[in-house]
């Protein structure tokens, strides 16, 4: 017997609930045909914008079979430009990722003049074209650009090769781990890393014991979303990358090969393995995003309660 | 030590502030704000009449009535859409609710060229949506029309991922009192929840409209690219690359810019709105 059923057997149910049930969901919800209406218009746009497309990429990766989705993935051209996007990947999110903490160490941890500009500064690459991202690199190191005649005289390359594309992903994906950090640090506070340095932590040591527990989902939601990026950038890639097949042609710039040959199979093969990533990204966003969630809410508690 | 001497408003035991300001500012000049510069630079190669006769060209003029049109347009749209969708998913309860709620971010994660050329397939003539369109004379793909269309695909989560904790965090209490008062449901929420919305709307219709403008990647494979009728104003940046007309696709590049700069100083405003209105 719970312990509810006890309590309404020997005590007189409370007058209110006698009377009629006050009207408090009626006046705030809406009725119910309404509610089965928003609900039908919001799912059929989502499905004509996301689902339908989402299906659609792996229906046409495997209209002409298994063997040419496999025959399109393995083929060597492709197997280059799988190996070049982990390639400018493995490179990009790590520099990103020292980045991001930093900046994210200076601005959440100390009060100082012209933070707000350089929070400011760090969106910049987000709100740029990435046909401009490109277009920047080819400025600086191309031919006719600032060190095009020296990187020339050197033998080296920097447009139309490797570093110029890893360059450009850098740039797109500049802020991603910063972002995510700033606002998760700020809200934790320093007093931790206060406390720890006065027990007589140094410096490292209050990094990385104390500062990199609190934000580690925050770290890995940040590298998630860099990562997704770096691995799917197209137009500053493709401004830098001189599309030279097996040399600089990344994943999503031999999609557009393939579908500007008309190989549309092929193509769509091609673009399922991104698609793929696309996904496992917002499955692992997903799960990720709850601890997010958990550790800024502690650190705002921590905060309320201080 | 010269930034903890000169730029630090109070004193702290914590270490590290020059070493991580330091390597913060190194890699933002290196990355950001030295190639950037260089765009400036280089227009100024032209003089201020050669500059203006080419980004005021018809052609290029022609891209940015399409380009900020069609932004304007597929924004309007995501922000009607996109208020629907995050009031759909905090406030009532479906099956599958949290599977939408996650497919939300899939424009966010998604590479752009898949997108492009997913997005032209399904709305050539003989796709899966263009089929339907094409017996009531309704052309997208290679249009102007399928312009709109990737920008509205691409922008879809901002207004959604905006506006969606506001109204989590929005207290009850508002559209009880609302409703005690005699409002009518319409009433509540045209007088009460959406003035509170409105910010965070606005930043998200902002959001997505600035990232409509730079959109090049899903654009370019639906949009048929055809001058004066579907071209964009990025790719006419790549196309006077191609010819090596590096002073003109620069002169374009800064007109996008500067208008880019606008677009970030509004939403950094309109989310300060935001932060005021919420009280945080």
């Amino acid at each position: 017997m719970s312990a509810s059923t006890v309590s309404a057997a020997v005590l007189p149910v409370p007058a209110a609930q006698k009377l009629a049930p006050p009207d408090v969901a009626r006046a705030t919800t809406e009725p119910v045909w309404v509610r089965r209406l928003l609900i039908t218009l919001a799912l059929l746009f989502l499905s004509l914008f996301l689902f339908v497309p989402l299906v659609s990429v792996f229906f046409e990766a495997f209209k002409k079979g298994w063997e040419v989705y496999v025959a399109a993935i393995t083929e060597a051209d492709a197997v280059s430009a799988i190996w070049l996007t982990l390639t400018a990947a493995v490179i990009a999110v790590p520099l990103n990722l020292v980045f991001g903490v930093s900046a994210a160490w200076a601005i959440a941890k100390f009060d100082f003049r012209g933070k707000s500009v350089l929070l400011t500064m760090i969106d910049l690459p987000f709100s740029v074209s990435p046909v401009i991202a490109g277009l920047i690199y080819v400025l600086v190191f191309g031919l006719q650009g600032w060190f095009g005649e020296w990187l020339m005289a050197h033998d080296m390359k920097v447009i139309f090769a490797v570093p110029g594309i890893v360059l450009a992903t850098i740039f797109v994906t500049f802020p991603f781990v910063a972002r995510e950090l700033i606002p998760l640090m700020q809200a934790q506070g320093q007093e931790q890393e206060e406390a720890a340095r006065v027990l007589g932590a140094s410096g490292w040591q209050t990094f990385w014991k104390v500062t990199l527990p609190n934000v580690k989902w925050g770290l890995l939601y940040g590298v998630i979303l860099c990562n997704a990026r770096a691995m799917g950038e197209f137009g500053a890639v493709s401004v830098v990358s001189g599309h030279i097949r097996g040399q600089t042609n990344t994943l999503p710039l031999h999609i557009e090969i393939l579908y500007n040959e008309y190989q549309f199979a092929a193509s769509f093969a091609v673009a399922s393995l991104l698609a793929s990533l696309a996904l496992v990204t917002l499955v692992l966003k997903y799960i990720v995003e709850r601890r997010v969630h958990q550790q800024m809410a502690q650190a705002q508690q921590a905060g309320a309660a201080a | 030590m010269i930034f903890s001497k000169t730029l630090l408003r109070r004193h702290t035991v914590l270490p590290g502030f020059d070493l991580a300001l330091g390597l913060t500012l190194t890699y933002l000049c290196l990355i950001v704000l030295i190639p950037l510069s260089a765009t400036f630079l280089r227009s100024t190669e032209l003089t201020w009449d050669q500059f203006v006769e080419v980004v005021t060209s018809p052609r290029v003029m022609a891209s940015y009535k399409l380009t900020f049109g069609a932004s304007m347009l597929a924004a309007l749209l995501n922000g009607v859409f996109g208020l629907l969708v995050a009031w759909v998913l905090v406030r009532y309860d479906f099956f599958g609710r949290r599977f939408v709620d996650a497919l939300v971010d899939l424009p966010f994660a998604l590479p752009t060229a898949v997108a492009g050329i997913t997005l032209t397939g399904l709305y050539s003539a003989n796709g899966w949506i263009g089929q339907f369109l094409e017996p009531l004379g309704i052309k997208v793909a290679f249009t102007p029309v399928g312009v709109f269309v990737a920008m509205t695909f691409i922008g879809l989560p901002f207004v959604v991922r905006t506006v969606q904790p506001v109204l989590e965090d929005m207290a009850s209490e508002l559209e009880e009192a609302a409703a005690t008062l005699g409002a009518s449901r319409w009433q509540s929420f045209t007088k009460v929840i959406l003035p509170i919305l409105m910010p965070a709307l606005l930043t998200g219709f902002a959001l997505a409209f600035a990232r409509a403008l730079g959109e090049y990647g899903s654009i370019i494979f639906i949009a048929g690219n055809m001058p004066m009728v579907s071209e964009i104003t990025p790719l006419l940046i790549i196309t006077k690359l191609e010819q090596y007309d590096y002073a003109g696709a620069t002169s374009i590049a800064v007109v996008m810019l500067v208008m880019s700069f606008i677009m970030l100083l509004a939403i950094n405003g309109l989310q300060a709105w935001t932060r005021k209105r919420q009280g945080k």
